[in-house]
């Protein structure tokens, strides 16, 4: 069992938190936003081998947050509360 | 030298020391130049370069394989072969390969061990068997064998399995299908590629594709670590590390990378003799001509490419299987492993011209890309050979992303990614 950081709660079992996204995939605005723009919003992923930066929720107190991870080793790195920090 | 594979060549080479026998396939110095070219030596890059040759009549093909060829997913998975989807484009693509399954033996004069002992999805509610009602009565309008099993069918064929009153997952049914089953999974790799070399196609290992050649907005061929190969046009067929190769082009794929874990028991004799799979549990099991139960189960849920798996996920597998056969709880597990499938939003495949002209993709199997390999290699073969789409592949394109038009096998027909 790998124990992720929870900004709020701290180091936590990993059972206790979903993957939401790819940080840094902002929703398009505005309403002239072409077929294609919404694909890459909606469905295209960079889904990288190695270091990457993602939105997970932590089920247990509902907060989103941004982790650093490595896909390959599982390593985490930073983890921050969305917001200032984080995009 | 014996070529082929039959009983009395085997008694041949039996009376005169097993010294006749020639190398399955060819490992030749990769050419400069081809005509086409498929990155990816698991089954579907094989098959395809196999189907290249046989149905087009191109044999100045290489197939270029990282490591060793069938040592991804191919050699990962837990060798189901079924065709039981829910929308008739799913059916037309697994039903093919489901009927391609049936002849490979002797198509590739290679023993794929298929073995059609059915398959039983069960149902644990009345709701859940409302709506195996419906799938079934899907499948066989679509053309492909179902048939919707009451609770005393399953008990026929999963004698063993929690009957008991208090069960946490009762039986109130489920869904057969009875041309499902199993076959070898190396197998199946080295048969495409035995028959593949003998038509000609080189087989490359250990030649990992550093990036693409890409001359006047198209692709051209691919350096790799034994030099720049150059060709008309590519094939990709790398799933787990679609997206890696993608970047290397340019663009980007709907595909999240999980593990997906299996593992098998000590072998014991025969006590599981279908395909059993159990939405409630999450777990599936069979097993093998060994005696080995074979088990697996859902994703991991965290985006992954080392291949491994993680515990939490494992546990709930072995909870479930335990839940469904009490007995098991005797055995003793061999090993555990994991392969990184291509997880797509619809959980159905992409077959199509990738957004750089002249390099075609054969990916987002998600967790069931063995019993499509027939098929994926017959569909990626014929966009290679002609640039256009097969009849059954067209649905299956990238674009349907941008159009809307996704096939969601998740609600068709309960895929649980």
């Amino acid at each position: 069992m790998q124990l992720f950081p929870c900004p709020f709660c701290g180091p936590r079992p990993e059972t206790e938190f979903h993957y939401g996204a790819e940080a840094g995939n902002l929703r398009p605005d505005g309403a002239e936003v072409g077929a294609d723009r919404w694909a890459g919003y909606l469905y295209m992923r960079a889904n990288p081998k190695g270091a990457t930066r993602e939105i997970w929720v932590h089920m247990t107190c509902g907060e989103f947050f941004a982790m650093e991870r490595d896909t390959i080793d599982h390593k985490i790195g930073r983890s921050l509360a969305l917001g200032e920090n984080a995009e | 030298m014996t070529r082929r594979y039959s009983a009395f060549s085997l008694f041949r080479e039996g009376i005169a020391g097993q010294k006749g026998w020639e190398p399955a396939w060819r490992s030749p110095q990769p050419r400069k130049t081809y005509d086409l070219l498929v990155v990816g030596g698991g089954g579907h890059g094989l098959a395809t370069a196999y189907y290249l040759a046989k149905n087009h009549g191109i044999t100045n093909v290489a197939v270029l394989e990282k490591g060793w060829i069938g040592g991804g997913n191919t050699g990962r998975n837990t060798t189901v072969v079924r065709s039981n989807y829910y929308y008739p484009e799913s059916v037309a693509l697994y039903g093919l390969a489901h009927r391609l399954y049936e002849s490979l033996s002797d198509e590739l004069n290679y023993n794929v061990m298929f073995s059609q002992r059915g398959m039983v999805t069960l149902c644990h509610s009345v709701a859940e068997l409302e709506v195996a009602a419906r799938l079934v009565n899907a499948m066989q309008i679509n053309g492909t064998d179902a048939e919707l099993f009451s609770a005393e069918d399953v008990r026929r064929v999963l004698p063993n399995y929690n009957f008991a009153p208090e069960a946490r997952f009762p039986v109130f049914g489920g869904v057969w299908q009875g041309r499902a089953g199993t076959a070898r999974h190396d197998a199946v790799a080295w048969g495409y590629a035995r028959a593949a070399s003998r038509l000609g196609v080189d087989i490359v290992q250990n030649c990992e594709i550093t990036e693409f050649i890409v001359e006047g907005g198209r692709c051209r061929g691919v350096e790799t670590k034994r030099g720049s190969i150059r060709a008309d046009r590519v094939g990709m067929a790398v799933a787990g590390h679609s997206s890696v190769l993608a970047a290397k082009a340019g663009f980007r794929l709907p595909i999240n990378s999980y593990a997906l874990q299996a593992c098998v028991s000590e072998p014991v004799k025969p006590i599981l003799d279908t395909v059993v799979l159990s939405p409630g549990t999450g777990v599936y099991a069979s097993q093998s001509d060994k005696g080995e139960i074979v088990i697996g189960g859902g994703l991991d849920r965290v985006p992954s490419y080392g291949q491994r798996g993680n515990l939490p996920t494992l546990e709930s597998v072995i909870a479930g299987l335990l839940e469904m056969f009490p007995a098991f709880g005797q055995l003793k597990l061999m090993r555990q492993w994991a392969g990184i499938v291509d997880v797509v939003p619809d959980s159905s495949p992409i077959i199509g011209e990738s957004p750089l002209p002249g390099l075609f993709l054969n990916c987002g199997w998600g967790t069931g890309g063995f019993k499509a390999i027939p098929a994926g290699g017959t569909l990626l073969a014929h966009l290679l050979a002609t640039g256009r789409h097969h009849d059954i592949s067209r649905p299956f394109d990238l674009d349907r992303f941008a159009t809307g038009r996704l096939l969601d096998e998740a609600a068709g027909s309960g895929i649980a990614h």
